[in-house]
């Protein structure tokens, strides 16, 4: 595809998933758009745990804790000075002036959990294999205890509720936009390609001069400022964040979307993300009707196991696959090799 | 602050530690032999405790019989576990069964709730152990006293059974190498399976304890003990029996003492002082106190 063409796709890109974004919006009651919602916040967990657990190789079950990061600071700018003298009363001043518009308090909050995983990695990342996935489940716990315990700045264990819903479905896809955009660059930059020599072979990699340490701080720093800023949408989506919003479950559960789609691949951790989400969220009435509570949690723990039995790779292994392969046969020149033949 | 509320903080903490060490030494045998990080013996853990309570309110039991059919089934279950979904992944990438722990973690804990509901419930011991023994500075119930000593008990007997008999000799064996210990004629599937049957069947006593000396037991009670064991483990030096028992009493001591003797505001940080710890020991001593170095860790 030439450059000229590529431009007029992204376009193309462009204006039908605005359209669909703007149809969505319209068409769908609000329940089915918070679900299209969390989909897309789900793509943007998944896509960026991958960078650490993909990528480099670094099992990090620490995304919870950075999403609690991200929400809590986004929430607390984002709020108007008048509610947080009623609801956080032993606030700092400094924090309590602050009435930050949307976007800068989301990036905000995915820098606080990007400067967090920086001062944590240099330590943590030293360990290997599922030590590093212990000391990042103590991260979600410890990272917990200070948002229950912090409670002139968290309101303690009864959390920040009716935060207003800012979370729409043109920033969620905004950024998933941007999350996979970034990820793709990422992985075919000469920087994914370091990330995905150590996490074949660190010896050899840094034989060839890469600075390991380095590069796996960077890895998890960079997932980490993704996942603060999930964390924000995310809070803004259901209005409410308190020290038990994300937990261990919900590592669990960006892990299996990023076993299942394939560890490394961006486009099989952003399926199964999708898959995933709307499967339970069918399932939940479900469950209900038959008193089966935890029954969609089974099943798709089942389905783990079953994967790593019998396809331990993934949905694509690190690949990705040509989604789009059909739209080219309309934009597709003559091939030289068999059109220019006598 | 006097002599009797310190001693009896000392005391919670023997009681805690036992238990600690009971779950941790499970996790320790089964790394020893499997380099495999069971996330999902916290469960066996809760499944222990609600068979307990199973035997004793509904079946109707006396205690000494409900203990045997807890050591049982915790057993079965770690047997079955390791069958089903950890042996057909052995020789995968650690993670991948680190990934299936939790997985087998999430399947029983949704399995308890499916059946029995996610809402706590009461465990009452019998009488005879609740009553008070006072020794003079401090009052304690029997069941404390009970646990500690049971605990002690089961220790020991393994230690005698690890160091003593054939089938002991052939796990440390195992433990030591595997590929060797196979050329020896010992067969791997029997000692992991031994491996699993035993750590499961302490963790289901430890459940048990749980129960009997905080009363109330719920199907995600055995999430944070789980982890905190994995704590114990790392402190003592993964891999070494003795090293899970000492990191055991380590972190159940120091735990309740961080709680009890500094001020209340410092009390909810609870959690956050174990895993500190963990990632601290992880980082200055990566073998524990008493593990050998057999690997990297860090």
């Amino acid at each position: 595809m030439t450059g000229g063409t590529k431009s007029v796709m992204a376009a193309l890109t462009l204006v039908v998933a605005s359209a669909l974004i703007y149809g969505a919006i319209h068409a769908f009651d609000p329940y089915t758009v918070s679900i299209i919602g969390f989909v897309g916040v789900n793509i943007i967990l998944a896509v960026s745990l991958n960078i650490t657990n993909g990528y480099i190789g670094l099992f990090s079950l620490g995304h919870p804790a950075f999403m609690t990061i991200g929400g809590y600071l986004s929430a607390i700018l984002v709020m108007a000075p008048e509610r947080k003298a009623v609801m956080l009363k032993s606030l700092p001043d400094m924090l309590v002036t602050q009435h930050w518009p949307f976007l800068p308090a989301l990036l905000a909050g995915g820098l606080l959990s990007a400067a967090t995983a920086v001062i944590v990695g240099f330590p943590v990342l030293r360990l290997r294999g599922h030590y590093l996935a212990v000391a990042t489940l103590g991260l979600i716990f410890i990272v917990q205890s200070f948002a229950v315990n912090l409670s002139g700045i968290t309101r303690g264990a009864l959390g920040l509720s009716g935060l207003s819903a800012l979370t729409n479905l043109w920033w969620v896809y905004l950024f998933v936009a941007l999350t996979i955009y970034v990820c793709w660059q990422l992985k075919h930059s000469s920087l994914g390609r370091t990330m995905l020599a150590i996490r074949e072979n660190e010896l050899a990699a840094s034989c060839l001069g890469i600075n390991v340490a380095r590069t796996r701080v960077l890895a998890f720093a960079l997932g980490a400022f993704f996942a603060g800023i999930g964390g924000g949408l995310w809070v803004h989506l259901v209005t409410l964040i308190s020290p038990n919003s994300f937990t261990f479950l919900m590592a669990f559960q960006l892990v299996v979307m990023v076993v299942l789609g394939g560890t490394g691949s961006i486009t099989g951790a952003a399926i199964v993300a999708v898959i995933l989400t709307i499967s339970t969220e069918f399932l939940r009435p479900v469950e209900e009707a038959a008193g089966l509570f935890g029954a969609s949690q089974m099943i798709v723990a089942v389905v783990v196991l079953l994967v790593l039995i019998f396809r331990p790779t993934g949905l694509f292994g690190t690949a990705e696959p040509d989604l789009f392969a059909w739209t080219r046969k309309f934009t597709r020149r003559p091939d030289p090799s068999h059109g220019s033949q006598p | 602050m006097g002599s009797a509320y310190i001693l009896s903080q000392i005391v919670n903490g023997v009681i805690l530690g036992s238990m600690y060490a009971l779950i941790a030494i499970g996790f320790t045998m089964i790394y020893g032999i499997v380099r495999l990080i069971n996330f999902a013996h916290g469960d066996i853990f809760t499944m222990g405790a609600f068979t307990t309570l199973a035997s004793l309110a509904l079946i109707g039991l006396p205690f000494p019989v409900a203990l045997v059919v807890v050591v049982l089934t915790g057993a079965l279950f770690g047997v079955v576990i390791e069958r089903i979904a950890f042996r057909p992944m052995r020789g995968a990438p650690q993670v991948t069964g680190f990934i299936a722990s939790l997985a087998v973690a999430i399947i029983l804990e949704n399995l308890l709730v499916m059946t029995i509901s996610a809402q706590p419930r009461v465990f009452l011991v019998p009488e005879y152990l609740n009553r008070l023994v006072s020794t003079g500075v401090i009052t304690i119930r029997v069941i404390d006293l009970a646990i500690v000593a049971l605990a002690i008990v089961l220790m020991i007997a393994l230690v005698f059974f690890v160091h003593f008999t054939k089938v002991g000799i052939a796990m440390r064996a195992t433990a030591e190498n595997y590929d060797v210990a196979r050329l020896m004629g010992i067969n791997i599937d029997r000692m992991i399976m031994l491996a699993f049957a035993i750590g499961s069947g302490l963790a289901a006593v430890s459940g048990l304890m749980w129960g009997s000396k905080y009363g109330q037991i719920s199907p995600f009670m055995g999430l944070l003990p789980g982890l905190k064991a994995f704590v114990a483990a790392v402190i003592g030096g993964v891999g070494s029996i003795p090293g899970a028992v000492v990191g055991g009493y380590v972190l159940g001591l120091s735990e309740v003492l961080f709680v009890g003797l500094l001020p209340p505001e410092y009390s909810g940080y609870r959690n956050a002082f174990v895993f500190g710890a963990l990632i601290v020991v992880l980082l200055v001593m990566p073998n524990g106190l008493l593990g050998r170095n057999t690997e990297t860790r860090a």
